[in-house]
């Protein structure tokens, strides 16, 4: 272990950023996925898909950089976690095949009211965010190494703490999609989006509360990193800084600002998601490989640095222009010719 | 399920599998996105209205198809790590990079810029939005050039070194790109997905002109098409041909198992035209031969010795019958693009490029030409690989995740299934938007779309007419 910031450190924090920003922008894609079946009008199906069709392809390219920034960062941890994960993985893939070509293939349908492409949409979009929660829940529960090679079986990621982090993430993206919705959307979509916001918080905040209580339990590291002195001090803001925003968020739902209900659910997601890092680090396999041991040599990593310390603040740049271009609220109807 | 099957054998199907059902969309988008910027380019410079059609009618079509092609490819950014754990871990520090770029360079550039050329032409101007038709094409050009790099150095490694842990680490990144066969793999591979494009817009023009030889929109795009057949079938034939001799330096043992040559030929080799190879004896059977003819082609000299397979280790010959067979049909494909180029031209000379119909039912037969020349072409390439992952260096059956076949089976009949789903709609989706010729006044993806409350609102088609007075 080298100084407190070395270059497999950094790049520990790329791959963290990667999944974030994928986490919480294709989070609120698979929401409104999630909610879909509860919005059974056409015309209110037309203008949640319109709200992301411009925008969806370029938040999952993160996944993509995630996923290929892991294997070119540190491969050994990619190498042993892809198997470990390998049914949600699949799972996953396959959700975001449905969930994807929905997009273009319900307008190819003959439009009837129920457009299978609907279908695969709202499954393909609750089947890759289960897999993605089961997948973070399995990573934290820790896999079976044996030299450099993943030792376990198929099935072993499946334990009720992957399955309630299954759910919780889905929970989660919910609540992305219908604040996402009440900032995108006009009327009695607007309206219902709200009310759903209300019960997705405190499911959120449940869900929250669930997966913190049950993680100490998993491994006595994470319980010593959060409540051994002197890192209570370190980690008791997180809890409390969920308290501040999850009260301005209750404000913000109360008083009916559009903006604010998403921007502080995105916050929400920061909030957990920094938690998550604070159990973990330094593995990135918990318990078995650090950052370090599954660092790809400096060579490969500084290569790669160079290109993302150019290319990240160009691509968040013409990526927020496409979001300001379709900017404002989405109309239902307006544009059929 | 699965409990008897060979776990690499089924890893392999699930690659060959995912990989050609992916293949043929890059290969689409790369020459579509460059045609798209093209008729743009051509309807902001002359302002004609067909041109405007022509793009819009194209973008539906390439909004179908490059959805396709993003949600297989991320199957396989995944599936290296998924089935080929060993060889991620060993070869992730020299192609993860390469893959990481491409994602940077190449894929947010598309998908940034996608959503604005999809719906946007109202809502930024022509300019911009110009600009983003031209990213787009730009960033599947890019992503050739990356992805290119990395199976090149799969196929020629360059510019590394081993460690104490057994991966290949990075030495040197510009011979590591730059490996001896990129150069001739990204030409290659480029021109094919241009004349592949070429051929199914050729073949949509065709179908419309047989119904109605004066339509105009079918009647530019088939001359478009027809001058890409022409002038680009030649150069891909000298640029297939200086890619087999750069094989033949590199990786002798592929244009062995392409030439059929099990043995060696002291005194000129015979190019093989037909035959059956038989892998266990050793040699090719009923085989039709042109005597001393091959040496001419690869060492330029009737007389020049030319090693077989009989001086490469049994274990490491490559499944000669498959690339036998797959090298043939691409090559034939490619002198077909040739003739159907060079009997364009002749109609061209002639002014019934519009009317000859055997000439528009050529084309149309030729559609999915490219895609079949694209397919046995990798494949020639890939097997020919074999049995390496890494060639020389990195065996296939030494790369794969430690995992039971169950496992492997399980997912590959998973995507079997859902590929056979999504193919079969989007493939049914393709056809009927092509079955409709582009009408005036054509509207692009954002008809389909409600339109949003901010920014101006004239419809496309207005802006259409309106450049074209």
């Amino acid at each position: 272990m080298t100084g407190i910031v070395d270059i497999a450190t950094i790049w520990a924090f790329i791959i963290a950023f990667a999944v974030f920003v994928y986490v919480v922008m294709d989070g609120f894609d698979l929401g409104l996925g999630l909610l879909f079946p509860l919005f059974p009008e056409k015309a209110d199906r037309d203008v949640i898909m319109n709200s992301v069709a411009p925008v969806w392809d370029g938040n999952e390219t993160w996944l993509v950089l995630g996923g290929g920034g892991l294997m070119a960062a540190f491969p050994l941890a990619y190498a042993v976690l892809m198997p470990a994960l390998y049914t949600p993985m699949v799972a996953m893939l396959i959700g975001l095949i449905f969930r994807g070509v929905a997009f273009e293939f319900r307008w190819r349908t003959k439009q009837s009211p129920r457009n299978r492409w609907d279908i695969a949409f709202a499954g393909g979009s609750l089947l890759a965010a289960l897999a993605q929660g089961i997948a973070l829940g399995a990573i934290l529960q820790g896999v079976r190494v044996e030299g450099r090679h993943y030792a376990g079986g198929w099935w072993d990621w499946l334990t009720p703490f992957s399955i309630l982090t299954g759910v919780a993430l889905a929970i989660g993206y919910a609540l992305l999609g219908a604040t996402w919705l009440v900032m995108k959307a006009e009327g009695g979509l607007r309206d219902k989006a709200y009310r759903l916001s209300w019960f997705l918080l405190f499911a959120m905040l449940g869900a929250i509360g669930a997966v913190s209580i049950a993680t100490p339990f998993l491994h006595v590291q994470y319980t010593e990193r959060w409540f051994s002195w002197p890192n209570v001090i370190l980690t008791a803001p997180v809890p409390i800084a969920v308290a501040a925003v999850t009260a301005l968020l209750l404000r913000g739902l109360a008083n009916k600002w559009d903006y604010q209900p998403f921007l502080l659910s995105l916050l929400l997601f920061a909030l957990s998601y920094a938690g998550l890092g604070i159990s973990m680090y330094p593995y990135i396999v918990p318990q078995s490989i650090t950052i370090w041991q599954a660092a790809s040599p400096e060579n490969s990593q500084l290569f790669m640095l160079v290109g993302v310390a150019g290319l990240i603040p160009l691509i968040l740049g013409y990526t927020a222009w496409a979001y300001w271009v379709f900017r404002g609220k989405v109309r239902p109807g307006s544009g059929y010719h | 399920m699965f409990e008897g099957w060979d776990a690499i054998t089924l890893a392999r199907a699930q690659f060959a599998f995912t990989m050609s059902f992916h293949i043929v969309f890059p290969a689409f988008s790369i020459g579509l996105a460059s045609y798209l910027a093209v008729l743009e380019a051509l309807w902001l410079w002359t302002g004609r209205e067909v041109f405007i059609n022509l793009f819009n009618y194209w973008l539906k079509i390439f909004a179908v198809a490059f959805g396709m092609g993003v949600v297989s490819g991320i199957v396989m950014s995944y599936q290296f790590g998924t089935n080929w754990a060993v060889f991620s871990d060993k070869a992730g520090p020299v192609v993860g990079p390469l893959m990481a770029y491409e994602v940077l360079t190449a894929f947010f550039l598309e998908a940034g810029f996608l959503g604005v050329m999809l719906f946007g032409l109202e809502r930024v101007g022509h300019r911009l939005h110009f600009l983003a038709t031209l990213m787009v094409a730009i960033g599947t050009l890019i992503s050739a050039f990356w992805i290119l790099s990395a199976n090149s150095w799969m196929q020629t490694p360059a510019g590394y070194a081993v460690n104490a842990e057994g991966q290949f680490v990075p030495v040197d990144w510009l011979k590591v790109i730059f490996n001896p066969s990129f150069p001739y793999r990204l030409v290659h591979m480029v021109l094919a997905a241009y004349l592949t494009t070429a051929l199914v817009v050729g073949a949509v023009g065709a179908f419309h002109l047989l119904r109605d030889q004066h339509l105009p929109g079918p009647r530019v795009m088939f001359s478009m098409a027809m001058w890409m057949a022409t002038l680009v079938a030649p150069i891909q034939i000298v640029a297939g041909d200086q890619h087999g001799l750069n094989t033949l330096a590199h990786q002798p043992a592929k244009v062995m198992a392409m030439e059929g040559h099990y043995q060696s030929h002291k005194d000129g080799a015979p190019l093989v035209l037909f035959g059956l190879p038989d892998q266990a004896v050793g040699k090719v059977r009923y085989s039709i031969e042109i005597p001393k003819l091959s040496s001419l082609v690869l060492k330029h000299s009737l007389d020049a010795p030319l090693a077989g397979l009989d001086t490469v280790p049994r274990e490491n010959w490559p499944p000669v019958p498959i690339i036998f067979w797959t090298f043939r049909t691409m090559v034939g494909l490619g002198f077909l693009i040739l003739g159907l180029g060079l009997f364009s031209l002749w109609a061209r000379w002639r002014g019934t490029l519009y009317q000859s119909r055997l000439l528009q039912r050529f084309a149309l037969a030729m559609g999915p030409a490219g895609f079949a020349a694209v397919l046995a072409g990798w494949f020639t390439t890939e097997v020919g690989r074999q049995p390496f992952l890494v060639y020389g260096v990195l065996r296939t059956a030494e790369s794969a995740s430690p995992l039971a076949a169950p496992a492997v089976g399980s997912s590959l009949l998973s995507f079997v299934i859902a590929y056979f789903i999504v193919y079969a709609a989007g493939l049914t989706y393709l056809f009927r938007l092509m079955a409709q010729p582009p009408y005036h006044g054509e509207q692009g993806p954002s008809g389909d779309m409600p339109a949003h409350a901010a920014g101006i609102t004239p419809a496309v088609g207005a802006a259409a007419e309106g450049a074209a007075r």
